[in-house]
């Protein structure tokens, strides 16, 4: 049977078969530094993509204009059809939609683990606050942190904090996760933890982008791959290929230091 | 395993090259009591020495300093006790007038940010003696409103006057501890859809209550030995009644030095122990950030 196409649109006119995130020639610059200099890519409803590259290529800018947090100086941004780049940007709108995860976890110091993880649904949505506690202890859960509930961040290692903001990012039920390096400021034993539960969530369908300089893992959980280099995309394709074939000279060089 | 439980500690073996670091540790031998008694004891000590040498070359059927101090005893303790007074209003009505300048000068408009930072600046940079001249001769001695007189003794005015400089100080510390943040608390609020104010308010400030607190009480102490500038422009404090006992006495030139020494006996009774309590929640506080 035939859907009736207008159903299943949202109010910008984006339909679930169109690309989740679509960045067009997208331009950035702080003074002089020319961060971004036209990038493009496509990002379809539960694919998982890896942004790897050297540090100053501009990945971490790439995705934090995704949410806004940086806005950018030209090209389009569009998730689920909202415009980025619309001075007149509903950022509530925008940010309930795209979940972001740091390097350096930034929960509140002041607030213990489920609060954290329940404050942004609690104030911002102003969602109800027994039901946002059920789905936060569940959250936890999920991210394997039963009984750190009333713990203060400043007494969890730094995995257990990164696992506490992925499920405080989570809690606003997002469309999309931005991911960025955030395993960089782990000890080597506990990103394991982390990649375990980010594996978790693609698995169950979640959209996700990552900054990362886990190779192995990128190879392995990642549906495509970009390599960025001077703020331009080098080269990208399936984890398979671009791992086994890199045809660029920059990512032959890069590829054969980190790997 | 062993990380994951003992984190945030220190290592169970020091290495032996951070021994040097143990420096600090003489300093813990003293309980901070027993040190404000020490202090206290020997400023007591140095005015009974002064009063009793100065007793000696009195005449006969004069008091000693210290029963001067005992006769006068409960009029000099109102005096100090106003003094506390005139400190604990201005800190508390500086306090809120720096917090709300420091807030603007951190505001994301423009002009308000400007006329905050002059303000402060203007507040800071003045002598706090003038600010108190500029708060006595500028502000009305009564104010009518709706017909209602309300009356502005010296004292009112000269807690306005104390108030302003305090307010520039607390209006740089908010500042200041606001921006020592990591600026990945704002990034972390913005990116799960807080405002502005609600980042400010349940976010930001909170964390500085802690950072905000050691030179508060610092900004309090200076206060409260500024309240005796307040005699100056003729507010019946301590000073002033030191002035009136001393006068009372016959103006006895022996008991300048005790009448005065009894004077920053008070004043230091009372700061040094926020002095010592400030110092011990700044090392407190630096250890844990």
């Amino acid at each position: 049977m035939a859907a009736d196409p207008s159903v299943s649109q949202n109010e910008y006119g984006w339909t679930p078969d169109q690309p989740l995130i679509r960045l067009v020639d997208v331009h950035k610059a702080f003074g002089s530094l020319q961060v971004l200099r036209g990038v493009s890519l496509d990002v379809r409803k539960g694919e998982v993509i890896c942004i790897i590259g050297p540090s100053g290529s501009g990945k971490s800018t790439l995705i934090r204009c995704i949410n806004a947090l940086i806005p950018v100086d030209s090209g389009t941004i569009r998730v689920e059809g909202q415009e980025v780049n619309d001075p007149d940007l509903d950022k509530l709108a925008l940010r309930r939609k795209v979940g972001m995860v740091f390097q350096q976890y930034n929960l509140f110091p002041h607030r213990t683990a489920l609060q954290n993880v329940m404050m942004a649904p609690v104030h911002v949505l102003k969602q109800n606050r027994k039901e946002v506690e059920v789905r936060a202890r569940a959250l936890m859960a999920k991210v394997r942190l039963q009984g750190k509930e009333d713990v203060y961040p400043g007494q969890l290692s730094g995995g257990q904090q990164q696992r506490v903001a992925i499920a405080r990012s989570l809690a606003m039920r997002p469309d999309v996760m931005l991911f960025d390096e955030v395993t960089a400021a782990l000890d080597p034993e506990t990103v394991k933890e982390v990649l375990v539960t980010i594996r978790e969530l693609a698995e169950e369908g979640m959209t996700c982008i990552l900054v990362t300089h886990e190779m192995g893992f990128a190879r392995e959980v990642a549906d495509h791959v970009y390599f960025t280099d001077k703020g331009l995309i080098v080269e990208h394709g399936p984890p398979a290929d671009f791992f086994a074939n890199p045809k660029d000279e920059r990512t032959k060089a890069f590829l054969g230091q980190v790997l | 395993m062993i990380r994951d439980t003992s984190a945030p500690a220190a290592p169970a073996h020091p290495l032996p090259v951070l021994l040097p670091f143990r420096l600090t540790a003489p300093q813990r031998r003293f309980p901070p009591l027993r040190l404000t008694l020490l202090h206290a004891l020997g400023i007591v000590g140095l005015g009974l020495l002064i009063a009793g040498g100065a007793h000696a070359q009195a005449g006969v059927n004069q008091l000693s300093a210290f029963g001067v101090i005992i006769k006068w005893f409960p009029l000099l303790m109102s005096g100090f006790l106003f003094n506390i007074l005139i400190s604990v209003l201005s800190m508390a009505l500086g306090t809120v007038a720096g917090v709300g300048l420091g807030l603007a000068s951190i505001s994301l408009s423009t002009p308000l940010r400007r006329i905050a930072w002059g303000l402060t600046q203007f507040f800071r940079n003045a002598p706090w003696l003038v600010l108190l001249f500029f708060a006595m001769f500028m502000i009305p001695f009564e104010f009518r409103i709706f017909g209602v007189t309300i009356p502005f003794p010296d004292w009112v005015k000269a807690v306005i006057g104390f108030a302003l400089p305090v307010m520039a100080n607390m209006s740089e510390i908010v500042r200041g501890a606001v921006g020592s943040l990591p600026s990945g608390q704002w990034e972390a609020a913005e990116s799960l859809a807080f405002s502005r104010r609600q980042t400010m308010w349940m976010i930001i400030l909170p964390q500085c209550l802690k950072r905000m607190l050691p030179p508060w009480m610092n900004l309090y102490t200076l206060v409260t030995m500024a309240t005796v500038q307040a005699s100056i422009v003729g507010v019946t404090e301590m000073l002033t009644l030191i002035a009136q006992v001393h006068a009372a006495e016959g103006g006895r030139p022996d008991l300048l030095a005790p009448l005065y020494g009894f004077a920053m006996l008070c004043f230091f009774i009372y700061c040094y122990p926020i002095e010592l309590w400030t110092r011990r929640l700044e090392r407190r506080f630096h250890l844990h950030q």
